[in-house]
């Protein structure tokens, strides 16, 4: 057996981690993005510059500023404390809203890009045949877009499996709470267990390709008729 | 009901950077009316003003008795609420659903105001299927479908919706000379049996020629003319009765067949014209034909030992030059009229001046519809 118990929990960790952070950001994203592909608005390129700064910061810089505001002298940990949630660093939820804004671009730009397109035609003719506002949104928006859900789901899933500098700021390094995949493999070497940090490191190249490679066949399916 | 109760009744003004679209218009409740003119002259946004995908302002929209925009009365009727059928140039279907799926769209999606199978049958669903031939195409991508099945899908997906006026944009200007002939004669059919009135954008003469029954003249925004087909089309003060394809319409009554010759005779005001390839239409049958400009010719005796069949009696109304050494004449056969390119210098010799009667050869004659 190459992986031992931690291992293992890191990975269960680090794939409901990813996998909540997905589910939460494609709900999220669609209307972000909805809104980013169709308006007009000045304020269209400052919040794209807002939704792409994941891209460009340090992950500690995100996780720092997480840690800062959701402290318990922070505005976001004083409502939490509030609301009676407590604080979130070195918490589970306190990961997944950092992985939310880390993969935020991962998710949004995919969803912005093929809902712009779509163009406007489409749904000029759905609303020529009889389809209000909503009705174009679920029967011929997300249908022609479901590319870009794949791809969202697929790389926001897989950004946040690899994320490491946000986890070790704001949620330390407790097994089972917040210690994931990239933390472990940081452990395994700082005690010069090689062996065991291969076996990690070398399944996450091997999940990278998968992810990849997968990503590629979609597109390509996707090109066919 | 009265007529405009029936009819179309619209009133525009779209405001552009570029261009003011400006217009008023009374269309009849029934035919295909054509709205024609040169690109940029705003017939498309005519189009998509009328179906509030585009918002005039002011603007008054009725059809059929049915008020969809009344901006002195704060009335805007959002385009999914008005009970048209739009067609645009580029097919425009749902590539995620097949073509019975596109067509489906439309049918759940009847509104309130549309008509009902019975009281306009050539709307039936069955029927415009049928008539555009996608009888075998239902279960098809659009993707694998040509442009010319395309558009005949986007034509009964928008008569899926049972409207009380079908739009179409140019639909047959994204399609190459081949797919053109092909969707023409469905476009013909839909003519023949649709009871809704047909508004459809070109700035093809021969297409307009070939379908219209009425016609709007739109230049620079605004209506340059208006009324029949027939009317407009002949007019020499209107750029229409212009270059190769400058043609009339003429109207008769089939007379009888010449079977043997593959020949029928058409009686119409102004005498009696001779047609290949009718022979199968019933005697009796109203038929409507397409004389080209370029195909008259003019005599002062009527000619014998000619190849051509078709000589009629005709007055001069008009004449005007058409390019360098081509003049367009303006004629009235009894009532019909037709049109003459000749060159200038038969215009001085013949001594062509209205009023002059002579005689008028016709070397082809097109049927219609």
């Amino acid at each position: 057996m190459p992986f031992n118990e931690t291992d293992l929990r890191a990975i269960g960790l680090t794939l409901r981690l990813a996998g909540t952070t997905m589910a939460l950001l494609l709900v999220l994203c669609t209307p972000l993005a909805w809104w980013l592909a169709r308006t007009r608005s000045r304020w269209r390129g400052p919040l794209s510059a807002v939704v792409a700064l994941p891209l460009v910061l340090p992950p500690t810089v995100i996780g720092f500023y997480l840690l800062v505001a959701l402290g318990p002298n922070g505005p976001l940990g004083q409502l939490t404390t509030a609301l009676g949630l407590g604080t979130l660093p070195f918490t589970f939820w306190g990961l997944v809203l950092g992985s939310l804004i880390y993969s935020l671009p991962f998710a949004v730009q995919p969803l912005q890009g093929a809902f712009e397109a779509i163009g406007e035609r489409p749904l000029e003719a759905a609303a020529t045949l009889g389809a209000g506002p909503l009705d174009r949104f679920f029967t011929v928006a997300l249908p022609l877009a479901r590319g870009g859900f794949v791809t969202a789901a697929i790389l926001s899933f897989a950004h946040t499996v690899g994320e490491f500098g946000v986890v070790l700021m704001l949620g330390g390094n407790i097994p089972g709470v917040t210690r994931v995949i990239s933390v472990q493999i940081y452990d395994h070497v700082e005690a010069l267990e090689y062996t065991q940090a291969h076996w990690l490191a070398g399944g996450m190249v091997v999940f990278s390709f998968i992810v990849l490679l997968g990503l590629n066949l979609t597109r390509r399916a996707r090109l066919l008729p | 009901m009265n007529e405009e109760s029936e009819g179309i009744n619209a009133r525009l003004v779209v405001q552009r950077r570029t261009f003011t679209l400006d217009v008023d218009l009374q269309l009849p409740g029934s035919g295909f009316i054509a709205l024609f003119g040169p690109s940029g002259c705003g017939k498309t946004t005519c189009l998509r003003a009328l179906a509030g995908l585009e918002r005039a302002n002011p603007g008054l929209v009725r059809v059929a008795g049915t008020t969809w925009q009344d901006d002195t009365a704060g009335i805007w009727l959002p385009t999914h609420q008005r009970a048209l059928g739009y067609v645009f140039q580029e097919a425009s279907l749902f590539a995620h659903l097949s073509v019975g799926g596109n067509i489906a769209y439309a049918q759940r999606r009847v509104r309130p105001g549309a008509r009902s199978a019975a009281a306009a049958p050539a709307v039936a669903l069955e029927r415009a299927v049928n008539l555009l031939g996608l009888t075998g195409l239902m279960d098809r991508r659009p993707a694998t479908l040509s442009g010319g099945e395309r558009q005949r899908v986007a034509i009964a997906r928008a008569l899926a919706a049972q409207p009380r006026v079908l739009l179409m944009d140019e639909p047959l200007a994204a399609l190459d000379a081949g797919r053109k002939a092909e969707l023409l004669p469905y476009l013909e059919a839909l003519q023949r049996t649709l009871a809704i009135p047909v508004l459809y954008v070109s700035h093809a003469l021969d297409e307009v020629a070939r379908l219209a029954t009425y016609m709007v003249l739109l230049d620079a925004g605004r209506v340059r003319a208006s009324g029949s087909a027939e009317d407009l089309i002949a007019r020499l003060d209107l750029p229409l009765a212009q270059g190769d394809a400058a043609a009339t319409i003429v109207e008769g009554t089939l007379l009888r067949h010449d079977g043997a010759e593959h020949l029928s005779t058409l009686a119409f005001s102004g005498g009696e014209l001779h047609v290949t390839s009718a022979t199968s239409r019933p005697v009796g049958q109203r038929l409507r034909v397409r004389i080209l400009a370029r195909d008259v010719s003019l005599t002062l005796a009527r000619q014998s030992g000619t190849s051509i069949l078709n000589i009629v009696p005709a007055t001069v109304t008009g004449l005007r030059e058409d390019s360098p050494g081509q003049w367009m004449v303006a004629l009235d056969a009894g009532g019909a009229r037709l049109l003459a390119r000749i060159t200038q210098r038969s215009v001085h010799v013949l001594g062509i001046t209205p009023g002059r009667t002579l005689f008028a050869q016709v070397k082809g004659v097109a049927l219609l519809e």
